[in-house]
């Protein structure tokens, strides 16, 4: 029991609880199946956004082209759904059996070569990591080893996003164009689109997320994570320290493009097809806002920010069909003009204050009606108490919220 | 092409031109085994682009600049750094969201690529190291601040103390002093004597009571050029030196 608190006493671990708490208990037991699955297509941006705080909000790039990598892994995984539920029993009725419809509609009679390898689940699996990942380095190493950085990288991804968005719809014998990859049916035999494997697949997605929250919270308390915020405000003394500093832009560019790949492949599994509509510019430049929402600097935070703006989207939409875009755009604008650091920053700079005075004010009355209850002749005891409540006070990290880690010196 | 030395840095027919114009100036530059070195010139005679070049921050156009028998024109700036060649710039340059300590840690030369920054471990080396140096650039009661809430002076320190921790051969600094009071003047002249005992020093500087207080040997720099060199008297009664400099 004791050791239970003193880990949920260490710094970032209790947000995390909190969380988990959320995801895993609340929202499975308050939201039915439809909700739910709603529920879990917004945690899939969550990846994306847990990758932008890394990248941004600690390293300092901006990424404008974020859906490119979200993209890349959820056609991975859309290619494989694809590929299995077009097997030549259900397709026979095509020209060519046995290959997926788009590409019999546009005239295709083999499957691409390109296309063999996404027959195998497991080469799906690494393929959703590591092909954001690799195209990630190419772009970066390119770019980084120049120098080029600030608004001519957050440009250039930018462009990337809308090469692949053309790329995507212009082969659409390969892709299926605008329209996508739809009829998504089964992973491995496995009926994605029942309700049971609805639910079970929300629980692997906010598995799958709250694991890449611990691990990025353990990146922050690294030294990559010191090095990330030092080369974010000084450059060049961290290139003067003897560091390569784009090869440290490089890995957090990578590490952000997989998290994005992973959240696109959860995306096509849970929603049952893939699009270049969540490729392009546009999507992109949300996946940013989001992680500004929820703010940039916290990885629990991109999560609620995530959650907050996509339950709003939804909302806004079924509610004032006219009206939703405008709404959306104040909630953007107010959130991120009030507070520049998110949900987040506004949570370290005034509610967790107030809870704290509060908490401070509450304990001070306890222990007031304890020494009046135990009167004069159990001094020690008294004495024990006070002493714990001074380090409980003095406990709670009370850093201004761009001042997060705080891995305790000497 | 250049000559075999025993000198820690052997600076070589340097030049840099930025649009045809020579910033650096077949430049010949030698700095000895535990020598401190004070270099003066007036605004723009290429005394901070002369460290930029050493330190890799601007590419040569031509020549050579060998640090311990070594071609540095070639490598890149961290590879400098990792020969044991340190630089201090003349605004001081810390990490201001990071405290003393995580300054101080992050300059410990280990943990320098990738993957060994992710599995670097603040071992009882690394504490103690921060604590030694801490306590020479006189910040160690200091280290759990936020390197921004520090003085101008302070700050200065702790970039000097961040170039300790890496232990470099040659040590760079530009206008240390810049800002600092009196006092604080002191501290650092004393503890610029200190750090010279065991490596080479270069410091660029114009507040010639300072460099008065510290140098072994100065360095006159004009137009890209060396003017003079040799004592702090000789230099100062060299006639040229009178009259590009000392004489404004």
């Amino acid at each position: 029991m004791t050791s239970i608190k003193t880990l949920l006493k260490q710094p970032g671990v209790l947000s995390i609880a909190i969380l988990a708490a959320l995801l895993l208990v609340v929202f499975p037991a308050a939201f039915d199946i439809f909700r739910l699955n709603l529920i879990g297509k917004y945690l899939t941006y969550a990846f994306v956004a847990i990758g932008l705080v890394l990248l941004w909000g600690w390293g300092g790039v901006l990424s404008l082209g974020q859906g490119v990598f979200f993209g890349l892994g959820g056609y991975a995984m859309a290619m494989f759904l694809k590929l299995e539920a077009s097997d030549p029993e259900t397709t026979k009725i095509q020209s060519t059996p046995g290959i997926p419809d788009f590409m019999d509609w546009n005239q295709l009679t083999a499957l691409p070569i390109w296309w063999e390898p996404f027959h195998s689940l497991t080469f799906t699996f690494i393929g959703v990591l590591a092909i954001p990942m690799l195209l990630a380095f190419l772009i970066s190493y390119a770019m980084f080893k120049r120098r080029v950085g600030g608004v001519y990288f957050a440009i250039i991804t930018q462009a990337v996003a809308l090469i692949l968005t053309t790329l995507i719809i212009g082969l659409q014998g390969y892709t299926g164009g605008v329209n996508g990859m739809t009829d998504l049916k089964t992973m491995a035999g496995w009926d994605t689109r029942t309700d049971s494997a609805k639910v079970i697949l929300y629980y692997a997605c906010a598995g799958m997320l709250l694991l890449c929250v611990v691990l990025g919270t353990w990146i922050q308390r690294s030294k990559f994570g010191t090095l990330l915020l030092a080369m974010r405000d000084k450059e060049d003394r961290v290139r003067f320290s003897g560091y390569d500093v784009s090869m440290f832009k490089v890995a957090a560019f990578c590490l952000a493009a997989g998290v994005s790949g992973i959240g696109g492949a959860f995306f096509a599994l849970q929603v049952g097809f893939m699009s270049p509509s969540f490729v392009g510019i546009v999507p992109s430049i949300e996946l940013v806002i989001l992680c500004a929402v929820g703010g940039r600097m916290s990885l629990v935070g991109a999560v609620y920010g995530a959650l907050l703006v996509n339950a709003a989207k939804t909302l806004f939409s079924e509610s004032f069909p006219d009206l939703w875009l405008f709404l959306m755009a104040a909630l953007f604008i107010g959130v991120t003009m009030a507070f520049p650091l998110g949900l987040a920053g506004l949570f370290e700079s005034h509610i967790k204050p107030w809870w704290k005075k509060r908490s401070d004010e509450r304990r001070r009355i306890k222990q007031r009606l304890k020494e009046l209850e135990n009167g004069d002749d159990d001094h020690g005891g008294t004495a024990n108490e006070s002493g714990d409540t001074v380090s409980a006070i003095a406990d709670p990290s009370d850093s201004p919220a761009g001042l997060v880690i705080r891995r305790s010196p000497v | 092409m250049s000559s075999n030395t025993d000198f820690v840095l052997a600076v070589e027919d340097l030049t840099v031109s930025f649009d045809g114009f020579k910033a650096i100036d077949n430049l010949n530059l030698y700095v000895d085994h535990n020598e401190l070195r004070v270099i003066i010139g007036p605004n723009g005679a290429g005394k901070t682009t002369l460290l930029d070049m050493i330190c890799g921050k601007t590419k040569a156009t031509a020549g050579s600049i060998k640090f311990k028998n070594e071609e540095m024109t070639v490598l890149p700036e961290y590879t400098r750094v990792r020969k044991g060649i340190g630089r201090k710039f003349q605004t001081p340059s810390i990490y201001e969201n990071l405290s003393v300590f995580q300054n101080l840690e992050v300059s410990f030369p280990k943990g320098r690529s990738v993957i060994g920054a992710v599995f670097f471990q603040c071992t009882d080396e690394v504490k103690a190291r921060v604590q030694a140096v801490a306590e020479e650039i006189g910040l160690a009661d200091t280290l759990s601040t936020e390197a921004g809430l520090l003085s101008h002076g302070q700050k200065q320190w702790l970039e000097i103390g961040m170039l300790l921790m890496q232990e470099p051969e040659l040590l760079m600094l530009d206008e240390p002093i810049a800002g600092m009071s009196v006092r604080e003047r002191e501290l650092t002249a004393e503890l610029l004597k200190r750090i010279s005992s065991n490596r080479s020093v270069i410091v660029i500087e114009h507040d010639m009571e300072f460099v008065k207080k510290i140098a072994q040997k100065v360095t006159v720099m004009h137009q890209g050029k060396i003017l003079a060199e040799g004592t702090m008297d000789d230099v100062q009664s060299n006639p040229q030196v009178i009259e590009v400099y000392l004489g404004h």
